[in-house]
């Protein structure tokens, strides 16, 4: 195995400009708001070395890390949503007195963290990379320490990640004790030379599975979401509901795509009965929630599990449909935490979802694009949550996945239920109380660029599309 | 084929511009900025409109081709064009849509006096979306026009509805978008199985007849809803008695016609072997919406709840119409869709005139308003008469070519429609005579006023359609008769084909 660092310039660099603002902000540079921009900046220069790597597969470090077409575009995204998640926190940092210089680095460590688990090429270097990124959101999640629910929320995390932490931990060496081998390559020799896989490999498949699906908060392993959303400080929820899901999500189709591509017959199963309950789990219990971040909670749990139903199909077209939904649904997910954060009344945040009510009165064009991504979220055409839906569907189909698929709109509809409620307080509810103006900018900013998304993706669809389908195709390439 | 953007993109995305113009232009809480938006909207659906008219004159009614066909390139990895193109089937639907949108404006002009801009922005995307639904020649782009409507509509009805609006815009929504993803679902399968998403192409394709079932069902599931049959009407008469009086006619002019567009466009000639197995089950469907939604009607209390199980009632005399496949009976049901989209538009605008005069809709508040209102009378029996099918009116022409059709297909269905020809002239008549004749005897109705001229505007042209296709129905039948003959043609060569591969296998065993 060679040693080049190649593929992981961005990382490396990353890790130096993080640790670097570390000791800036240590040693002088108090002003967080100078710190999260510099943080941006360095996601930003991250982005250009992602891109510049190209999109060739090369493997590095040892056989420990690998990048191609699909890591490149997941990087992408993750880099963009960690970068969106800290530009939303500044002002709101500032209002509720957070405004730490430690803030964004510790989100750079997590995001550090979300790349190093996309890239990875063996367990050992997944297990790094999920616990630094663990590690670091258990970390943001009890941000506001003084106050009970942020850090119930930091523990509650800490508590249950552990737990999954260590399923996964013990399905890999389950794996390595019955492979011999922790390196995907090798695991993907072993599994595909025919015959029945033994029975401990499948045993350590399945834990490994449970592991992730908790990092991706499908059900039955979905517990922990709606507590953390809603102790986390808004901004951080932003961030969780994104990036670390992307970037776990992505983890998955990996796994089960690269090392276990063979056993697919096997873990297919499973992804069906996970995908068809984190729909359901998703679509009735968002039904009676009054706090809109919690309510997101649940919402996120749906979105995986329509996600899962790509992943389920084990196709390139299946993990395509997955790509496509990941990148609508970070636009749309970081819309409408932009659209939370706008919401303030006498100079403190609110959350219920009866404080919208009105909403369209006091602030007509937040109150539009929420709308707006709303019924996106509720996949209705022509805006760009159905386009998700739409591929996913395609694939399942195609896969033959018919029941499961009839099953999953059958669920969007009961999910439109709640998205439409929150479009009937801001519009058809009596007026309540005004919220604040004026806005902070980068909030403006960020909302209406996640609603041009949203509704200008049916013009031109390709601008993402394509790219996808380069990512995907180079899954099964190889 | 020709290919760009061609005269049916202009229609469909007029609208857009006029939204645009709202939105950019019309700033401010104003009575100017809202006159002006008011203003915009009227002369872009107008504008729209007299371009729509340009599709009627250069319409050539001797093919069965689609005419002014447009094909952009869109999802091109999957075969997926925006592939816009109408025939004789469409032609009217599309002229129906752009002629209801500026008289849906005009009847609101007072009536809607909060968020005027949001209305007036609803009703234009609206329009958009209804025109595209019927021009689309691509399954997909179809199904987002189709499903895209329930966002204004669910607005329209929720912001501007009456007392229980809320609970009626979550029926509409969750009711016609439950239908509709099943549809969704069977899209993709055509789409899997022949490789593309032109409609052209579908059409062209024959499906295995175990798959056609399946398919069928989940168009039906779409369609029934949304035109609606009986039993899953109950989302109409609340979403109707809610909506706002220009949200009842658009619903009752153009959206309930999509469902009855979506059987003669798909389920007829895509699927023509599962057609005919569940023809049996459509006509008995049919048959009792027709007599149990007439008795039901007869029943009502409240103007506008009459007046919308009545629409579903007509609408069963279109699923008959449709289902006998003959050439009779889809040309009398497009034409019945037609008279009654207008018909039906026209009698919630009378409902409406009242309404706006004394804020109630139940019957037994009127009462001899002959007296105070001469010319508002002879308005409403005009649209009273065509609804009941009065011979010379547009109701008689759709009604009468449904039942020749259905007497030639199966005598019993005719009866049966039959029937509800009557319970309609009788619940139409109970209504006209309680709400215009008798003595006038309620202090408050001696107050009201005559129609005012922009009423007399909204209503001329109504009057002036439902004559003239009663009158000279060949205006209208004439270019459909083409298209419709061809989809019968291929209809009976598929069912030829059917009896030959039945008598095949009947010889093998």
């Amino acid at each position: 195995m060679e040693m080049t660092y190649a593929p992981a310039v961005p990382e490396i660099v990353l890790a130096c400009l993080a640790m670097a603002l570390l000791m800036a902000g240590v040693f002088g540079l108090e002003r967080s708001r100078t710190v999260s921009w510099l943080s941006v900046v360095s996601l930003a220069v991250t982005l250009l070395l992602v891109l510049a790597g190209g999109t060739d597969r090369v493997v590095g470090l040892g056989g420990l890390f690998a990048t191609g077409a699909f890591a490149v575009y997941v990087k992408v995204l993750v880099l963009l949503g960690s970068a969106l998640a800290i530009v939303m926190s500044l002002t709101f940092n500032e209002r509720e007195a957070l405004d730490r210089f430690e803030f964004p680095i510790v989100v750079l460590f997590a995001t550090l963290g979300m790349l190093m688990m996309v890239s990875a090429n063996d367990l050992i270097a997944l297990y790094l990379g999920l616990e630094l990124q663990s590690l670091s959101l258990y970390v943001l999640a009890a941000f506001r320490r003084d106050t009970l629910r942020s850090s119930e929320a930091g523990l509650k995390y800490f508590v249950l990640g552990a737990l999954s932490s260590g399923m996964l931990l013990y399905g890999c060496s389950m794996i390595f004790g019955f492979v011999g081998a922790t390196g995907f390559d090798a695991i993907a020799a072993a599994v595909g030379n025919g015959g029945e896989p033994s029975l401990g490999l499948v045993v350590g498949l399945v834990f490994l599975m449970a592991g992730l699906c908790f990092k991706v908060s499908a059900a039955p392993f979905h517990m922990w979401t709606p507590d953390v959303y809603e102790g986390a400080p808004t901004p951080v929820t932003a961030l969780f509901s994104v990036a670390p899901k992307i970037a776990a999500l992505a983890l998955f189709v990996r796994v089960l795509m690269e090392p276990f591509g063979d056993l697919a017959d096997k873990w297919q199963q499973i992804i069906v009965v996970v995908a068809i309950l984190s729909m359901a789990i998703g679509a009735f219990t968002a039904i009676a929630q009054e706090n809109i971040k919690r309510l997101m909670a649940y919402s996120s749990i749906g979105h995986v599990g329509y996600a899962l139903v790509g992943v389920a199909t084990g196709t390139e077209e299946g993990v395509r449909a997955v790509l496509i939904y990941l990148a609508i649904y970070l636009f749309m997910n970081v819309g409408v935490f932009a659209c939370i954060l706008a919401m303030r009344q006498k100079g403190s945040a609110v959350e219920n979802i009866s404080d919208l009510a009105g909403f369209s009165k006091s602030r007509p064009l937040v109150a539009g694009i929420l709308a707006a991504l709303m019924f996106s979220m509720a996949g209705i055409p022509p805006l760009a949550g159905f386009f998700g839906k739409f591929y996913v569907f395609m694939a399942a189909i195609n896969a033959g996945l018919v029941a499961l698929a009839v099953f999953g709109v059958l669920a969007s509809v009961v999910g439109c239920y709640y998205y439409l409620r929150i479009v009937k307080v801001m519009y058809f509810d009596e007026a309540g109380e005004d919220m604040d103006r004026p806005l902070p900018s980068e909030i403006g900013v960020v909302a209406g660029l996640s609603a041009a998304v949203v509704i200008f993706f049916v013009v031109v669809p390709w601008t993402i599309t394509d790219f996808a389908g380069i990512a995907a195709s180079a899954l099964f390439a190889g | 084929m020709s290919s760009g953007v061609g005269l049916l993109s202009i229609i469909t995305f007029l609208p857009l511009v006029g939204v645009l113009a709202i939105l950019l232009l019309c700033r401010g809480t104003g009575e100017d900025a809202i006159r002006n938006a008011r203003m915009a909207a009227l002369w872009t659906s107008l504008a729209t409109f007299v371009v729509s008219l340009f599709l009627w004159f250069r319409f050539d009614p001797e093919t069965a081709d689609f005419q002014f066909v447009e094909h952009v390139e869109w999802l091109t990895e999957f075969n997926i064009a925006y592939r816009m193109g109408i025939d004789g089937i469409s032609l009217f639907f599309v002229l129906l849509s752009t002629f209801l949108t500026p008289i849906c404006i005009l009847s609101s002009w007072t009536a809607v006096q909060v968020r005027v801009k949001e209305y007036m922005i609803a009703f234009l995307a609206l329009e958009t979306l209804m025109v595209g639904m019927f021009c689309a020649l691509d399954l997909v782009v179809f199904y987002i026009f189709f499903e895209g409507v329930l966002i204004p509509m669910f607005l329209i009805i929720g912001v501007w509805g009456g007392a229980r609006r809320i609970y009626a815009a979550f029926k509409f929504f969750l009711f016609t978008l439950l239908g509709s993803v099943l549809m969704l679902l069977a899209l993709l399968a055509v789409y899997l199985e022949v490789g593309s998403t032109s409609i052209v192409q579908v059409l062209a394709y024959s499906f295995a007849p175990d798959l056609q079932i399946w398919l069928w069902l989940a168009f039906f599931a779409s369609f029934a809803v949304k035109i609606p049959m009986w039993p899953v009407h109950t989302w109409l008469p609340d979403a109707h008695v809610e909506a706002p009086t220009a949200g009842s006619v658009i619903l009752a002019g153009v959206l309930l016609k999509m469902g009855g567009y979506g059987f003669i466009r798909f389920s007829l000639p895509m699927f023509p072997e599962a057609s005919e197995f569940f023809t049996p089950l459509v006509f008995v469907l049919s048959c009792v919406a027709v007599i149990y939604t007439s008795l039901v009607a007869l029943a009502q209390e409240d103007m506008k709840k009459l007046i919308a199980y009545s629409s579903v009632a007509h609408m069963g005399f279109v699923t008959i119409g449709i289902f006998t496949a003959t050439n009779q009976g889809i040309a009398g049901a497009i034409f019945q869709m037609l008279s009654h989209g207008i018909v039906s538009a026209a009698l919630f605008l009378c409902v409406g005139v009242v309404y706006d005069r004394l804020h109630t809709r139940e019957i037994a508040r009127y009462g001899g308003l002959v007296h105070r209102m001469p010319a508002y009378a002879a308005v409403f029996m005009v649209f009273t008469l065509a609804s009941v099918g009065l011979p010379g009116t547009s109701g008689f022409v759709g009604e009468f070519l449904v039942l020749l059709a259905a007497f030639e297909v199966n005598t019993w269905v005719c009866f049966l429609a039959a029937t509800g020809v009557i319970l309609g002239a009788a619940y139409m008549l109970f209504l006209y005579r309680r709400v215009i004749f008798g003595k006038l005897e309620r202090e408050e109705l001696r107050a009201m006023l005559d129609l005012n001229p922009r009423e007399i505007a909204v209503f001329v042209p109504l009057v002036v359609l439902v004559l003239w296709m009663g009158i000279y129905p060949s205006s209208f039948l004439d270019p459909i008769q083409m298209s419709v003959q061809n989809l019968v043609d291929q209809h009976q060569a598929a069912m030829h084909a059917m009896d030959e591969t039945a008598a095949i296998a009947a010889k093998g065993h």
